[in-house]
């Protein structure tokens, strides 16, 4: 028996996303009447025709040959996807300038073209870059230098 | 004379230096955008957003509107030149551009294209000048159950636009509104889907949803098979169309701007379907069929005028109704609302320069583009060969700083990551982007309307089919999902978007 992996994957995704939010919904929020819809009244309507469609997108799955995918770009993805949450957890200690030469240094790997000093200078070119355009030009209020490196940053590039 | 009144107001708006100076700097990105390959306009409009929030409402959104359009442009011409639409609505360009480049006739074709637009860009605009104050008074009447039908309509087209299969399109629609439903409920004040935890308590940033779905997203699947891009035509000459070439295109140009005004203000994409309906009106009429998909001109000629009118059409709902007919409309009413300016009906009359402003600037935009593309084509030629590798940490940049600069908040970051994984699975799985942020966006507005219209009605469901312009707007929605559902519309409409891709 031949099926749609395409199908079955997107219909699972589809259903995992309204039981989410069908069983949360159940769990916390009250329904109330159509006259007068609680918080949980249009969530969980919405979960259950998602619910519905995942199950009919996966069902339909079976009549349709599978096609195939294409390579995985799993370098890409652990990159790309970890970057954002990088970025994220450093910028308060580190400050914006630090945090933005690291993360463009990583995101560099995520193609597999990339050299190591291709992927340095394109890390402090772009740093520098940002700095001028969105500190310096557009005054963004991030801080370039957080706590955690500051006493070493501020003889240098004072308080910023 | 009101009109001219109007025209008046906008043109002293964006006649402003600082407006000018950002029209132009929009146009100059947008045009990049469109060149450079793996980003498209809704994910760097996403990302820019934030960086506009400090300019004044109209001098922000006329800069947004033309990154809209420029990235119009510079699709074209990544068409014309290597045959990969930088924008899915000058796909249809790439089948006979491509071939003219081919021929040696680059420098016609993106020519063509240019003043196509224009043209098109041109009649759009007085045709919103025109159509969009009656359409806001209209609109002035409309209660909650006509809006609320208003959008089922809009997110049923929404659908039936959408490529690939009808049941995932509706499934990504039905995953925005949930998705957009999480936060502080409007009526009671309860927190919903936030788990307790307090930076979770507001409602997911659309920003982080856009950038996820659509850049993130984008970027994974250009890394899934990196290749260089080939340019063929590496120094373009002879931009001047010849008198035969001029009278061969006046037509195409005029019909494709007509159809792209009419069917860009269609919800779900009109500009795409605008380049494509014109494509096939143009084979149909020409007296020399055969030459298309060999270099034809008139298929260059009417398609581009016909997404460019569409694109700029598509406006009009967004501005008289506050519903947005595709992405980058959505993010459009996104920046209003950051902006605090409520979109809908009132924008005309609460934000008279704003609305004027922007609608002006957009003629202004296109002059600025025909300048822009052809005069400097030799400058974006050599942009095309940019290798991907040093675009997308670029990318990765400006997206994590835009998004944190709006609240400082180290889970917009994280939402991010996880739109991201999620988009690319979901497009990688066969579903398109666009119906799950349009119904991001429109998920609270829907619900506050449903609600709404239901107290008003006291519980009783049936306000939406006895209300007249509500039951008409449904009725109109039934249409279109039985039209999309019918065997023969259905094979049709899969020959169109397999032809697309």
């Amino acid at each position: 028996m031949t099926f749609n992996r395409s199908d079955l994957g997107a219909g699972a995704i589809f259903i995992a996303i309204g039981l989410f939010f069908g069983v949360t919904t159940l769990a916390e929020l009250d329904i109330g009447t159509a006259r007068r819809m609680g918080p949980g009244y249009f969530p969980i309507a919405l979960s259950g025709i998602l619910i519905l469609l995942g199950l009919v997108i996966a069902a339909k799955s079976v009549s349709h040959d599978d096609e195939a995918l294409g390579p995985l770009p799993w370098r890409g993805l652990v990159v790309l996807l970890s970057v954002p949450v990088i970025f994220g957890v450093l910028i308060r200690p580190l400050g914006m300038a630090p945090v933005l030469a690291l993360t463009t240094f990583v995101t560099a790997f995520a193609s597999r073209r990339m050299s190591v000093k291709a992927a340095l200078l394109l890390a402090v070119g772009l740093t520098l870059f940002c700095v001028v355009v969105f500190n310096i030009g557009l005054g963004l209020p991030l801080r370039l230098f957080g706590p955690l490196v500051e006493p070493w940053t501020r003889p240098v590039f004072g308080v910023r | 004379m009101d009109l001219l009144a109007n025209l008046g107001l906008g043109l002293s708006v964006a006649l402003q230096p600082h407006n000018l100076m950002f029209a132009f700097l929009g146009c100059l990105l947008g045009t990049l955008i469109g060149v450079l390959p793996g980003i498209g306009p809704t994910a760097t409009i996403a990302m820019l957003l934030p960086i506009t929030m400090g300019l004044d409402p109209a001098t922000s959104l006329i800069m947004l509107a033309g990154i809209y359009y420029g990235a119009q442009y510079g699709g074209s011409t990544t068409a014309i030149l290597i045959n990969l639409p930088g924008e899915s609505s000058s796909a249809v360009t790439a089948i006979d551009g491509y071939q003219m480049a081919r021929q040696g006739r680059a420098g016609v074709a993106l020519a063509t294209a240019a003043l196509g637009s224009f043209f098109a860009g041109t009649v759009a605009t007085f045709i919103l000048v025109m159509f969009a104050p009656p359409l806001a008074r209209a609109a002035l009447n409309f209660g909650s159950a006509e809006y609320f039908s208003l959008m089922v309509l809009g997110l049923i087209m929404a659908v039936a636009l959408a490529h690939g299969s009808i049941l995932k399109a509706t499934a990504m629609i039905v995953v925005g509104l949930l998705f957009g439903l999480v936060g502080a409920d409007l009526y009671s004040g309860a927190p919903r889907f936030s788990f307790g935890i307090p930076e979770l308590a507001d409602e997911v940033n659309f920003v982080a949803v856009a950038v996820g779905v659509f850049g993130i997203a984008e970027i994974l699947r250009n890394l899934e098979n990196e290749t260089d891009r080939d340019v063929m035509v590496k120094k373009v000459t002879n931009l001047w169309p010849t008198r035969a070439d001029f009278r061969r295109m006046a037509a195409p140009v005029v019909r494709g701007t007509a159809l792209g005004s009419i069917l860009g203000v269609l919800p779900g994409g009109g500009a795409i379907l605008a380049s494509f309906a014109s494509y096939s009106v143009e084979k149909k009429l020409s007296r020399t069929p055969q030459e298309f998909g060999h270099g034809a001109i008139e298929g260059v000629a009417g398609p581009e005028s016909a997404n460019n009118a569409g694109a700029q059409t598509s406006f009009i709902p967004m501005l008289t109704l506050g519903i947005p007919a595709n992405p980058v409309m959505a993010l459009m009413i996104g920046a209003m609302i950051i902006q605090g300016i409520v979109p809908g009906p009132n924008v005309v009359n609460q934000n008279p320069s704003l609305f004027w402003g922007l609608i002006a600037s957009m003629w202004t935009g296109n002059l600025m583009l025909v300048l822009l593309n052809l005069p400097l084509i030799g400058l974006w030629v050599r942009l095309l060969t940019i290798p991907y590798y040093l675009l997308f940490p670029a990318i990765m940049a400006f997206a994590a700083i835009g998004i944190y600069s709006i609240n400082s908040n180290a889970y917009d970051l994280y939402a991010l990551a996880l739109f991201g994984a999620l988009g690319y699975t979901l497009v990688r799985f066969g579903c398109e982007p666009a119906p799950l942020l349009l119904g991001f966006i429109l998920g609270p507005m829907l619900e506050e309307h449903l609600r709404r219209a239901m107290i008003i009605s006291r519980g009783d469901p049936t306000v939406f089919v006895t209300r007249p312009i509500s039951a008409a707007l449904l009725a109109f929605s039934v249409i279109v999902l039985v039209i999309v559902l019918l065997p023969a519309v259905r094979r049709k409409r899969e020959e169109v978007f397999v032809e697309e891709e």
